[in-house]
């Protein structure tokens, strides 16, 4: 175990070097580029024995990586915004031939206009697709989540594509203090990727995805579903595992609980900017308020089951969204929604769009607003989701 | 009949699935799966020996793989499965192959 003060986008390049990545497929985009330069730095320097190879675009950095993992590698690849975009009809098929590929995605607003900082709105429009997307809230979360990518998205239970999502900036190019195993103790842990469910290779004559009856595109939408199911128990079990083999902490699988359980208010959000919500609830906390964070870690699988559980004993329930689906609600207000049905009045506000700062005092205004409102008995206005705006001149109703 | 999922035994499940996964995935090439396409021909290729300089591009461009050729070699055209689509006529660099009216 070593402990090094890192930024996130080193941090990652450093778990894919420990996980042997054998393809590297790179095209730059801020604030992804770091990684792709440090992995170039590392597979110069002989650290990492892998093929870098620097593409025309992002859609053929995810081809590329697709073939790969195709070809039996442990492939990964790294985008932002525009970028993964750009991707996108690749994400479909790496998703729908079931292949094991680790991408980061370090999130950044989509235009207009142009901006480099965070939201989640790229990172969620891989949603529906069949990759599983994790949410990391700090820059150690960010390696333990790549590192384990690997490990859960090649399970014979799972075969399916895994997303790390890290905020631009924020953690992306913030250090801080990382734990990381060595690269004997790693390579015992995570060994050389078992080529399945496929491996192209010279004398097998087969094609991947060829034109099929209709009943097959469902039935392998079904088997993906399956995957995705399953792949419950294997992140629970990978983070439980992983502690305990590198004496480092257990997030508590697919949400981290802080003092949800059995608390009248639950706030639910995700991403880096819990860390200053952890904030603003323990200070409200001090102040008396029964309130809790339960933060996701991962989106998709969505963990209903854990949100189900928390709200049983809640009142009322706080979404705080850094993406929104406009004519509709925030994203994750409408996964929170869904999960939880309307027992509990959930209330969905909407901040930090474009990277806009949102601080522990946002925070506490937020979630105090939220609980006064809930205990006045004016929630009528819940039905809608609220905008966070302080500079419009409006903060509260 | 409506479909329900919930592991019960993942690790089962997930072998099982894998092998399903394979066989909807991967398609194996086989003879004619949409029947004898030769069928569908209008015009039909014929390779004119005596013109043949034995260079193989007909073999290298036909699009449905039914040119054989071995190097320096007469290509054969394999007409259970050849569409007539003229391209082999096309990129002959002699014009030893003629596109000739099905059925005369």
């Amino acid at each position: 175990m070593a402990r090094r003060v890192l930024m996130g986008n080193t941090a990652v390049a450093e778990a894919v070097r420990l996980a042997g990545v054998q393809v590297v497929t790179a095209y730059p985009i801020t604030p992804q580029t770091v990684i792709v330069e440090r992995i170039a730095e590392m597979v110069e320097r002989g650290e990492l024995k892998a093929r870098y190879i620097r593409v025309e675009s992002e859609h053929s950095a995810l081809a590329l990586v697709y073939g790969a993992a195709a070809g039996g590698a442990r492939a990964f690849t790294a985008t932002s915004s525009h970028g993964l975009l750009y991707m996108y009809e690749m994400l479909w098929w790496v998703a729908g031939s079931r292949l094991p590929i680790v991408m980061t995605v370090v999130t950044r607003s989509i235009g207009p206009p142009w901006g480099l900082h965070s939201d989640h709105h790229d990172a969620l429009t891989v949603r529906d697709i069949g990759w599983i997307i994790g949410f990391a809230s700090s820059v150690q979360e960010a390696f333990d989540m790549t590192l384990q990518a690997f490990k859960i998205s090649e399970d014979r239970r799972v075969m399916l594509p895994a997303m790390v999502a890290l905020e631009g900036f924020t953690l992306s190019h913030t250090a801080e203090s990382v734990e990381m195993p060595d690269e004997k103790s790693v390579s015992e842990w995570l060994p050389p990727r078992e080529p399945l469910p496929f491996k192209i290779e010279p004398g097998k004559a087969f094609a991947v995805g060829n034109t099929g009856p209709d009943e097959v595109t469902m039935e392998l939408k079904w088997l993906a579903w399956r995957a995705m199911e399953r792949s419950r128990f294997v992140i629970r079990e990978t983070d439980l595992e992983y502690a305990k083999r590198f004496g480092l902490r257990s997030y508590g699988g697919l949400v981290e609980d802080v003092y949800a359980k059995g608390s009248d208010y639950v706030v639910v959000a995700m991403g880096a900017w819990c860390g200053d919500l952890k904030e603003a609830v323990e200070k409200l906390r001090g102040e008396g308020y029964r309130v809790g964070l339960l933060r996701i870690r991962y989106f998709r699988p969505f963990p209903w089951e854990e949100l189900r559980e928390v709200s049983q004993s809640a009142k009322a329930v706080l979404v705080i969204d850094r993406a929104v689906s406009i004519g509709h609600r925030g994203i994750l207000g409408l996964e929170v929604s869904s999960a939880i049905g309307d027992r509990v009045p959930v209330k969905n506000v909407i901040a930090g769009i474009g990277g806009v700062d949102t601080g522990p005092e946002d925070f506490y205004s937020i979630v105090k607003t939220f609980i006064e409102e809930y205990e006045s008995g004016s929630i009528e206005g819940w039905s809608i989701p609220e905008w966070y705006m302080p500079w419009m001149g409006v903060v509260s109703k | 009949m409506g479909m329900v999922y919930k592991p019960i035994d993942p690790e089962k499940e997930g072998i099982e699935d894998l092998e399903i996964l394979s066989e909807k995935l991967l398609s194996k090439p086989s003879p004619g799966s949409a029947g004898k396409t030769g069928t569908w021909r209008l015009y039909k290729p014929r390779i004119l020996v005596d013109r043949c300089i034995k260079c193989g591009i007909c073999w290298l461009y036909c699009p449905e793989d039914t040119i054989a050729w071995f190097y320096r070699g007469l290509p054969s055209i394999n007409y259970d499965y050849c569409k007539g689509c003229g391209i082999c006529a096309n990129v002959c660099p002699v014009n030893a192959i003629e596109m000739i009216l099905e059925g005369e």
